[in-house]
């Protein structure tokens, strides 16, 4: 543990070099959140699923950091539990504060957490849940400007105007219910909430992933002109790597609750160092027929780890193609491989692990 | 280097007819399925990719129906012989040459015999959630070889023997044991396994998968697209797989046929639509795609303005028509584009290539 702990702060600051520290929006440390499985009429605990197991990750002001991973990884759980829609089980979420002071929110109340929850807003993933159908556009849009007490009145309904045409959406509509739009159309509803309250930090938590391929292109540019416009910093959560790789500078990798990669994006698609980072990038599948004989993929075998009952020392042994004594006995820490690459695998060094290169190109 | 025809869409048109109005769901598609090939049907939510695939096997819910066209049934030799085929009477009056008999399976009664005696045995169909099309109550086994004794003669014993030894080939660990488990004790990919088991237990020419793999993690759907390509070398079936995905397409199909609100855009095979696209759509929509390794450049994704339009105000003429950079005014809102034939098999339906 406390090995761990070293680990991560010294991974926090020395990741960007000194001078970038002071640009940190969000530092997470050693963030945990277990879920208890109770079982009997008293509803006793008897164990825990380590959603989020002890990560360690920073966001630096302006950048887009990508968190990637299969289902069941933690990725919702971390984001969220950032968001503080979740109490933590242990560490620190550390959000810079306007003075530029590192405030933990994970021990604040509800009160407390009220000026912070203008500064940190989130985007979900599915369009046609995550708004109220009974709420006219202008109420989606404009309470988080009311109950802040940002604007009432015809301002507000100023506000959500602009909102609206930033995104995408006319005016006009403001009165309808969201059953009038399109899929695409609530997701730009769904964002400009997001971004209602001039918000630090987003945290867009598979946001295209249920949107048709022709609209996700829509979102996805939308998404990045916003950045350049209001200077945002997104956390963008993702089990789409060609998604991750077009919208993110760094990214981070999990498996089973823990951090298996962190690097810029570049880095990690041309030289992977963890096997498992191999392994998703192979499986992706590459729109490109004539790449079909080229490309051996690796199929991993098995499912994804239980994280009630994860397997002993690497998590990701029972299916690393890599797999040695050592890594079903000692789990490895996250280390710095490169400068500012950092993996979880005893054997990174050793390994000649195949990325993805800019070769794919379609003709 | 055709195979033979296996399934040949003419003209189908299915419609629901609800209060609001008639959404045209499929709107006069058509395509062949040639045997032991893997025929991609790509497009967009609400495109009718699906409701093809249901209409084949005359699974289309309520309230829609096929009004026109017709789905010819090549049925080969080895099927010809099992079952009632004797009893089935050839709608095209022309059982045709000796080797197959000709099945028009839009002419057949939803509910009869005759359609009830090839799903399952001669086509058969997985679905996106593998776990909402298991029974929750019913255990793998007992679902797997409800099929097998349906269209086969085999006893008890037998189908549990052959129930087994379909889990082993899909991949199942210790499927002796399997046999006995519930849906819910299984993880997605597992699932998806048994609902192909379940596919394959009678041997069927055709296997349409609608988005296998749309509800699994990355991984898993390599899994799963390996094991296809697998099983179609050892059982030579045909595949129909629907998909959003241009990867999978890439990676999986020998034929594609691109379709947008309920028509035919585009088909032809994988290596060209690809790297030859004609139709505005196609182009399109490979461009909007991120790429791994070549995104990583792009400042912006070329996206389509707009959105697919609303089922009950369709547009006239082209469907693409006002998303389309080539629109052109007076013609494309005007004429509903047909199919232009551009050899080897190439068919596009845009009047950009009247003239050739």
């Amino acid at each position: 543990m406390s090995a761990q702990l070293t680990n991560g702060s010294q991974h926090s600051t020395s990741a960007n070099g000194s001078a970038a520290a002071d640009n940190v929006l969000l530092e997470v440390k050693n963030l945990q959140k277990w879920f208890p499985i109770t079982a009997g009429f008293f509803r006793r605990t008897i164990g825990h699923v380590k959603a989020v197991d002890d990560i360690s990750f920073h966001v630096l002001q302006g950048e887009t950091v990508g968190l990637v991973g299969e289902s069941g990884c933690g990725k919702t759980t971390a984001g969220r539990c950032i968001l503080r829609a979740y109490d933590l089980t242990g560490g620190q979420v550390l959000l810079q504060d306007h003075d530029g002071k590192m405030v933990d929110l994970g021990p604040l109340n509800n009160n407390e957490m009220k000026p912070y929850r203008q500064q940190v807003r989130m985007i979900f993933q599915d369009p046609f849940n995550s708004l109220n159908p009974r709420m006219p556009v202008i109420d989606i849009v404009g309470d988080p400007l009311k109950i802040n007490k940002v604007a009432t009145g015809k301002e507000l309904e100023d506000r959500v105007a602009s909102l609206l045409a930033r995104v995408g959406l006319r005016p006009e509509y403001m009165r309808r219910y969201p059953h009038a739009f399109s899929g695409g159309e609530r997701q730009r509803i769904g964002i400009a909430r997001a971004l209602a309250l001039d918000p630090r930090l987003v945290v867009a938590d598979e946001a295209v992933s249920a949107l048709d391929v022709s609209v996700r292109a829509q979102i996805l540019n939308l998404i990045k002109d916003l950045q350049e416009e209001f200077n945002l910093t997104y956390l963008f959560v993702s089990h789409d790597l060609s998604v991750i790789e077009y919208i993110c500078d760094r990214v981070v990798v999990m498996y089973v609750g823990k951090i298996v990669e962190v690097a810029e994006t570049e880095e990690l698609f041309a030289q992977p160092f963890h096997p498992y980072t191999e392994a998703l990038l192979s499986a992706v599948p590459n729109p490109d027929p004539r790449m079909r004989q080229q490309k051996s993929r690796i199929v991993l075998e098995g499912d994804v780890a239980d994280p009630a009952n994860p397997p002993s020392g690497c998590y990701f042994h029972p299916r690393c193609r890599y797999v040695q004594d050592r890594c079903s006995l000692e789990t490895p820490d996250l280390r710095e491989i490169a400068p500012g690459h950092y993996a979880a695998c005893h054997y990174a060094e050793e390994l000649t692990l195949t990325g993805v290169t800019a070769s794919g190109e379609l003709g | 280097m055709d195979t033979p025809v296996l399934i040949e869409i003419k003209n189908l048109k299915t419609h629901f007819f609800l209060d609001e109005g008639t959404v045209q769901a499929v709107n006069g598609v058509d395509f062949t399925i040639h045997q032991h090939k893997t025929l991609c049907v790509v497009g967009e939510s609400g495109c009718g990719k699906s409701v093809t695939a249901r209409s084949i096997l005359q699974i289309v819910d309520q309230p829609g129906r096929i009004v026109e066209g017709e789905i010819l049934y090549h049925r080969p030799d080895r099927l010809s012989g099992v079952g009632l085929s004797e009893e089935l009477p050839s709608p095209n009056g022309a059982g045709g040459s000796s080797s197959t008999e000709i099945i028009d399976l839009a002419a057949l009664d939803p509910r009869g015999r005759q359609i009830r005696e090839i799903r399952g045995q001669d086509i058969s169909m997985i679905f996106q959630e593998p776990m909402t099309s298991l029974s929750p109550i019913h255990t793998v086994g007992n679902q797997i070889t409800e099929a097998i004794k349906l269209h086969t003669d085999m006893l008890d014993d037998e189908a549990d023997e052959h129930a087994i030894e379909l889990l082993r080939r899909v991949g199942i660990p210790r499927p002796a044991e399997r046999l006995e488990t519930y849906p819910f004790e299984l993880s997605g990919g597992m699932r998806q396994r048994v609902m192909i088991a379940m596919a394959l237990s009678c041997n069927p020419a055709l296997l349409i998968a609608d988005e296998p793999t749309t509800a699994v993690d990355v991984t898993t759907q390599a899994q799963i697209l390996e094991l296809l390509e697998e099983l179609q070398d050892d059982f030579g079936m045909a595949i129909m797989l629907i998909t959003h995905d241009l990867g999978v397409v890439a990676e999986m199909a020998d034929d594609v046929v691109v379709m947008y609100l309920g028509q035919v855009a585009e088909r032809g095979d994988v290596e060209s639509i690809f790297h030859d696209p004609k139709h505005p759509y196609t182009q399109a929509l490979l461009k909007s795609i991120p790429k791994l390794g070549v995104s990583r450049t792009m400042q912006r994704l070329d996206s389509i303005r707009g959105m697919v339009p609303d089922p009950y105000n369709r547009p006239t003429g082209c469907m693409f028509g006002p998303r389309c950079d080539h629109f052109m005014p007076g013609r494309c809102d005007a004429i509903n584009p047909p199919a232009i034939q551009l050899g080897d098999g190439r068919e596009v339906h845009c009047l950009l290539y009247e003239d050739e």
